[in-house]
């Protein structure tokens, strides 16, 4: 007589080998239901391939704008000159000169006043045609300091930047930006040859490099038209009222400069010393006819947007992967129903609860992370996809994949415990019972 | 009668009872029976007899209200789930009147159910498998899934499941219940070789012809033992 001793074995049912089966088992049952099983995954590749891309398009957008605020410079603080709102209403009169904004002694002040400041460097803005044989272009010209691109950080495709000895002698030179140089000289080289602004001609020195700003970004020397020339050249020509037509009458303008870039050797200083900047300035001004624009707090501000943005993105996807590990439960919860004799049957062959648990909760993690897996594959090309066809950038992290994939794992954990759980609970003759 | 065999299943004094509700229902009122070991015993009576709660209480899917159930040396009355499973996987073989076979799994991968449960896995579970299935006439239809096959080839494949792991007993019930006559003939033959080799067997049926190939008729009534008769 057989006389096998009727103590428990403890059956792992975690080795290599039988893990190996219950996985393909579950592969086979899952396969049984192809169109099901797509349709129950689908919400996972939705919730992971949506939390990759939005992620990437996030990252790529924050990435976007901080890399557009560095290019303002992080140390600098740059002052502008605004039209004061009340003086519109009684520009009726014709004669009337309306002066306003910041001036050389403004900065004089600031330059005397605050230490940790070195360069400063004042434009003077205007709206001129611009003439080359038959071409002609409307541009600003820019009045400034030699020092200009360095503070910019532009680049020359071509020729120089003025120096301070022409700076100084109040030479007839500039430098066209990228956009301006082919409008006025399609077919010729520009440097060496002359522009004629009113009644002086310029000669052309140099050429501002497209690449310096990137297209899409609203910068200095690549998109607009504008043409610099020395400062000190600036105020012999053009005088310090400007005149501009607008509706029918002119308006005489009278400003000093329109914009300064004053540079903050320590970056910790620079939103102190913009508040004493404002100071200085408001002490000395009427009316609030400047602003000051610091591109640190654009970029701390940009960063913060950037936290929220991601917050916001990630919980949409989040909500739509717990979607997604609802639909899974849901159907593995009918799944157990629709299989309850097959419960029934391996509990008499000798399955223990365990055994009933092991086999659901794998199905349901092969689910989601089959789910998952795809969501990676469609996530990752969505962003590609996106680039492609616009000039928005994406940036993919590795950050985003991985935690999409195992939020994805982890929700297949969650949501098949419950319906292995009644499973395994079943009575095995209740179950077999089951038709 | 030899005295010396073992008994091999003895129930004492096995009751069971239901509530339905406030409702108490006894199935079983108190049943001896002392299998022997190499017996083909049949189980008979009308339906509601308690046939099907002795055959639960015999199989080790259910516990008796009260009395003991002695299988092989251990009495398994009240023991726990998980130890159950141990027992109807290590010493038990079921075959049902529904087949019962797994649909998406192949004819050795059902008969492979049982020894998986045991951790038997890989080659070794193939090889006994594949035994089993020749020694039920089935060794050209492995890999068939069972929807492809004939009734009695699917009872087949359930005799070679429940065999797979050397049972001590082998519980039937009603396997002949949804064939035709001769492919259940056909069984009831498999059952004759299988007792002639030396298998205890205890099989529920409604078939007064399967009582005659015999050696035991156990009949129930209202929940106890009828009569208990062993034909020489």
């Amino acid at each position: 007589m057989d006389n096998r001793v009727l103590a428990t074995k403890n059956v792992n049912p975690f080795t290599p080998a039988r893990l190996r089966r219950t996985i393909i088992l579950g592969f086979k049952s899952l396969w049984l239901h192809r169109l099901r099983s797509l349709l129950t995954v689908l919400g996972i590749v939705f919730g992971v391939c949506s939390v990759i891309a939005m992620l990437a398009v996030g990252e790529g957008a924050s990435y976007e704008a901080q890399e557009q605020i560095r290019r303002l410079g992080s140390n600098n603080i740059i002052l502008h000159s605004v039209k004061p709102p009340d003086t519109d209403s009684n520009s009726t009169e014709q004669t009337y000169v309306i002066e306003y904004g910041l001036t050389y002694k403004d900065l004089e002040r600031i330059r005397g006043t605050i230490p940790g400041v070195t360069v400063v460097v004042p434009n003077r803005i205007m709206r001129k045609r611009i003439w080359r044989a038959t071409y002609r272009a409307d541009a600003d010209i820019v009045g400034t300091v030699p020092w200009f691109p360095e503070m910019k950080k532009l680049r020359l495709a071509e020729g120089r930047f003025f120096s301070d000895l022409e700076s100084y002698e109040k030479t007839n030179v500039c430098v066209l930006s990228a956009s301006l140089a082919p409008k006025l000289f399609p077919l010729k080289k520009p440097i060496g040859q002359k522009v004629r602004v009113g009644s002086n001609y310029y000669q052309v020195i140099g050429v501002i490099d497209v690449e310096t700003g990137r297209p899409g970004s609203s910068d200095e020397g690549s998109r607009l038209d504008r043409l610099y020339i020395p400062l000190t050249t600036a105020r012999a020509r053009f005088g310090e009222i400007l005149r501009k037509r607008s509706s029918g009458s002119f308006e005489n303008e009278k400003v000093q400069l329109h914009e300064a870039i004053v540079q903050v050797h320590n970056q910790q200083e620079v939103e102190e010393i913009a508040l004493i900047i404002e100071g200085i300035l408001q002490r000395h001004h009427k009316k609030r006819d400047f602003e000051l624009e610091v591109p640190l707090e654009l970029l701390r501000s940009a960063e913060a947007t950037a936290r929220t943005f991601n917050i916001l993105l990630g919980s949409i996807a989040a909500i739509s992967l717990l979607v997604g590990g609802i639909g899974i439960m849901n159907i593995m919860l009918a799944s157990v129903t629709e299989r309850t004799r097959e419960i029934g049957i391996r509990r008499a062959l000798g399955a223990k609860r365990r055994d009933i648990i092991t086999q659901f909760l794998i199905e349901t993690v092969l689910l989601s992370a089959t789910g998952g897996a795809l969501g990676v594959i469609i996530g990752i090309m969505i962003p590609i996809g996106i680039g492609a066809m616009t000039d928005m950038k994406t940036i993919v992290t590795p950050e985003g994949p991985i935690l999409a994939f195992s939020i994805s794992a982890v929700v297949g954990i969650i949501f098949g415990i419950y319906p292995a759980i009644r499973a395994a609970n079943m009575d095995p003759v209740e179950a077999l019972r089951h038709e | 009668m030899t005295v010396a065999v073992a008994s091999i299943a003895r129930l004492e004094q096995v009751t069971k009872t239901y509530y339905m509700g406030s409702e108490k229902l006894d199935a079983l009122g108190g049943i001896d029976i002392d299998i022997l070991e190499g017996e083909y015993v049949a189980i008979m009576g009308p339906s509601g007899c308690g046939k099907s709660t002795l055959l639960n209480i015999l199989g080790c899917l259910d516990r008796p209200t009260s009395g003991h159930y002695i299988l092989g040396d251990v009495d398994v009355s009240q023991m726990e789930d998980d130890s159950l499973s141990e027992v109807r996987g290590s010493k038990l073989g079921f075959i049902f009147q529904s087949y019962n076979l797994i649909q998406q799994l192949t004819v050795i991968e059902n008969i492979e159910v049982p020894l998986y449960y045991q951790g038997i896995a890989g080659e070794a579970s193939r090889d006994i498998a594949v035994e089993m299935a020749k020694r039920v006439g089935l060794g050209d239809r492995l890999d068939h899934k069972p929807f492809e096959l004939s009734g009695g080839q699917q009872q087949r494949v359930g005799i070679a499941r429940s065999l797979v792991n050397d049972p001590i007993v082998l519980l039937a019930d009603e396997p002949t219940g949804n064939l035709d006559s001769r492919s259940g003939a056909e069984i009831l033959d498999l059952f004759n070789e299988l007792h002639g080799q030396g298998k205890t067997i205890l099989m529920v049926t409604h078939d007064d012809d399967i009582c005659n190939q015999s050696q035991r008729v156990i009949r129930l009534r209202d929940g106890l033992v009828e009569s208990d008769i062993r034909n020489g």
